[in-house]
């Protein structure tokens, strides 16, 4: 799927929207065209994708871990070492550079923990735009520090006190906001989710994350890796990863969040335990009831709180070409601990479910195989949240 | 194609929603609908409530079957909307209710949800049920032409589907839009979410005009989101509207009225409202 004319990954994606926003997906559409392949577009993004947020990030292979683990090799994509923690600026630097030629003068994005909600406010202080950030009051309260330096930033935050007040109530209330004031008004949408043509430009925009794992590791091994592994909420991250390398023989896994396990009800897998449905613009998988009310979700790690998944996940699992798979609460804080430990590298806690993955993905390979890891964010933020429930379970 | 048949298949089938525009009509009047959310606070409440639309002269009624993510409404139908589900609004509960108003009345009843609850069933068996107990036609605000082919095809048969357009939707647009619609074409009065009251715009007022030059009578333009006052009908009407669309300010009187008076102050609103229909004269 290079460009989905129609908008839809196979029966996935589309827009399923308000007609007040037609024609600003539409102009939306037209300058991601004409942006995209332009020239001094691509020169200015990639200076600020270098000179401001750090790219290229390392691949690195992880030793001990892997010594520790036996099997293959584990390889680590450094997202985590980017500006803002994660690789969230990948998109916003894109997303606000696009706004910038559109002539917006206003921005607004939804938030769930905070961290794309940081990463906008970066990306506009930089670009000199004004930026308004919605956020669930709930994740306002669990994630306060994000909040304070999202202001600092020069972001207005707008708790959202309506729904079960986390990142789904968030991006209801921005495309509120969005089609209020549809006239001067760019959404930044921080997932590859949401109507066309948001699922395909935010999965560009993080392609970088692939194209570089490609260009890494055949300098360091000379071919493809033999498996790519990220974790998956929206799955913005994930499909920066995948998408260059669908083409190639590598078997490729998504994870999700199994929360408490899959039959607990408290989980946000959606790949593996939704049906399909529309929301937030798209037609994709969902956690929903009987009835398709969408239902609230359950992750140890806020960025993978998210009762839909962007639509070329939804694609990818149905083609068979990407395994999906998902990891409990206690299996994600053993990889984040056992990744701590071993490497010094504290993993945001949505990354650590891939790397829980990679540890049983590893054994079953050869010790000449290799596995790359995306780590998509560091995890300063998460360690109050980690000591926490130590404490709740290990008394 | 019998191209011949048609029209007389079509008379003869009518749906309840072009009938009662074409009474309007000889009538000279234009149609007052109203919106009430199912379930909201409760069914016995609803039911008052239509009996209440009823009798103030109200010409079609859209019921609201509640979503947990309704991004096109406002504060009002949102929080509408979290009282009906958590008061236990289903589906089989709705169109037993439906069934029941059906009982009482002849008002021809349009179902505003979004498209998650009719895709979820299935749009032709969600559809043929809805039919059956009473519901004459639909409006899915999450719901482009672009990716209505199947929803279109499973409602094709006597059940009218209301599309919406909004002061910045193109001309073309219009034309494919207003093609697709059947009952009456849906406009949106202001760049917003439901229930949200401001002033009169101009460009609302250019937009009925505009519309209304386009689609040459072909089909009933309603305009809707935040009309809430007699002088908004009066004003909205004045310039071309074929109907009128009142939602919050309904839900707004119901979450202040005690239940054993609903049914008469919603009588008398709506009847405030509907005066401001009749002998119209437009401009």
């Amino acid at each position: 799927m290079r460009y989905p004319k129609d908008g839809r990954f196979g029966e996935f994606g589309g827009k399923y929207i308000p007609e007040t926003l037609v024609p600003a997906v539409q102009e939306l559409e037209e300058n991601y065209l004409k942006f995209k392949n332009d020239k001094k577009f691509k020169k200015e993004l990639d200076y600020y994708l270098k000179q401001y947020a750090g790219r290229p990030t390392p691949l690195y292979f992880a030793k001990n871990l892997s010594e520790k683990i036996g099997g293959a090799k584990i390889y680590l994509k450094r997202e985590d070492l980017l500006h803002g923690g994660a690789h969230k600026i990948n998109n916003t630097l894109g997303q606000a550079l696009l706004a910038k030629k559109m002539n917006k003068k206003r921005i607004i994005a939804e938030t769930g923990a905070g961290q794309h909600g940081v990463a906008t406010a970066m990306a506009c202080a930089a670009l000199g735009l004004k930026v308004e950030v919605y956020m669930g009051y709930k994740d306002t309260i669990r994630q306060k520090l994000n909040v304070f330096r999202m202001n600092m930033l020069g972001a207005k935050v707008h708790p959202v006190k309506s729904g079960s007040q986390t990142l789904k109530d968030a991006i209801n209330e921005a495309i509120r906001d969005w089609i209020t004031n549809v006239e001067n008004t760019y959404y930044l949408l921080g997932s590859a989710v949401g109507p066309h043509p948001y699922p395909v430009m935010v999965r560009d925009f993080q392609s970088v994350i692939g194209e570089e794992i490609k260009s890494q590791f055949k300098k360091l091994e000379n071919k493809t890796p033999d498996c790519v592994i990220a974790c998956v909420g929206g799955g913005s991250n994930a499909i920066g990863t995948f998408y260059p390398l669908v083409d190639t023989s590598a078997e490729i896994i998504g994870v999700e969040a199994a929360g408490k396990g899959l039959k607990s009800g408290f989980h946000s897998a959606t790949l593996s335990a939704g049906r399909k449905g529309v929301l937030h613009g798209m037609m994709t998988y969902l956690l929903q009831d009987k009835e398709g009310q969408i239902t609230e979700t359950y992750s140890i790690s806020a960025g993978l709180d998210y009762p839909g998944v962007g639509p070329e996940h939804a694609f990818l699992k149905d083609s068979k070409r990407v395994k999906y798979h998902s990891a409990t609460d206690s299996e994600v804080i053993d990889a984040f601990l056992l990744l701590t430990r071993t490497e010094g590298i504290i993993p945001a806690l949505e990354s650590a479910h891939a790397i829980a993955d990679a540890l049983k993905v590893a054994k079953k390979h050869k010790p000449s195989e290799s596995i790359v890891v995306t780590l998509s964010g560091r995890g300063d933020k998460d360690v109050e949240e980690v000591q926490n429930y130590l404490d709740r379970n290990t008394k | 194609m019998d191209s011949a048949k048609k029209p007389t298949l079509q008379s003869k089938q009518m749906s309840r929603i072009k009938e009662k525009f074409a009474e309007l009509e000889e009538k000279n009047q234009k149609a007052l609908i109203a919106y009430i959310m199912a379930g909201f606070p409760n069914e016995k409440t609803t039911l008052l409530a239509v009996k209440g639309l009823v009798k103030g002269g109200v010409d079609i009624i859209e019921l609201g079957f509640p979503f947990s993510d309704p991004i096109a409404d406002g504060p009002v139908i949102q929080n509408a909307s979290v009282i009906s589900l958590e008061g236990g609004t289903k589906l089989t509960n709705f169109f037993v209710l439906v069934k029941k108003i059906r009982a009482i009345t002849d008002t021809p009843l349009v179902l505003m949800t979004y498209t998650n609850i009719l895709y979820n069933k299935g749009y032709q068996k969600f559809i043929a049920e809805a039919k059956k107990a009473g519901i004459d036609g639909f409006i899915l605000p999450d719901m482009l032409i672009e990716e209505a082919s199947e929803y279109l095809k499973s409602a094709k048969k006597n059940t009218d589907t209301i599309f919406l357009i909004s002061p910045n939707t193109s001309k073309t647009r219009i034309e494919k839009i207003a093609n697709a619609t059947t009952g009456f074409l849906y406009l949106v009065a202001v760049y917003g979410t439901t229930g949200v009251k401001t002033e009169i715009k101009n460009y609302t007022l250019k937009a009925i005009k505009e519309v209304k030059k386009q689609t040459k009578g072909k089909i009933p333009i309603g305009v809707g989101f935040g009309v809430s006052t007699p002088s908004d009908v009066k004003k909205y009407i004045s310039v071309g509207a074929d109907a009128v669309i009142i939602g919050s300010a309904f839900l707004k009187l119901i979450e202040k009225t005690p239940q054993n008076q609903i049914e008469k102050k919603i009588e008398l609103f709506a009847r405030s409202l509907k005066k401001e229909t009749l002998n119209v004269i437009q401009k």
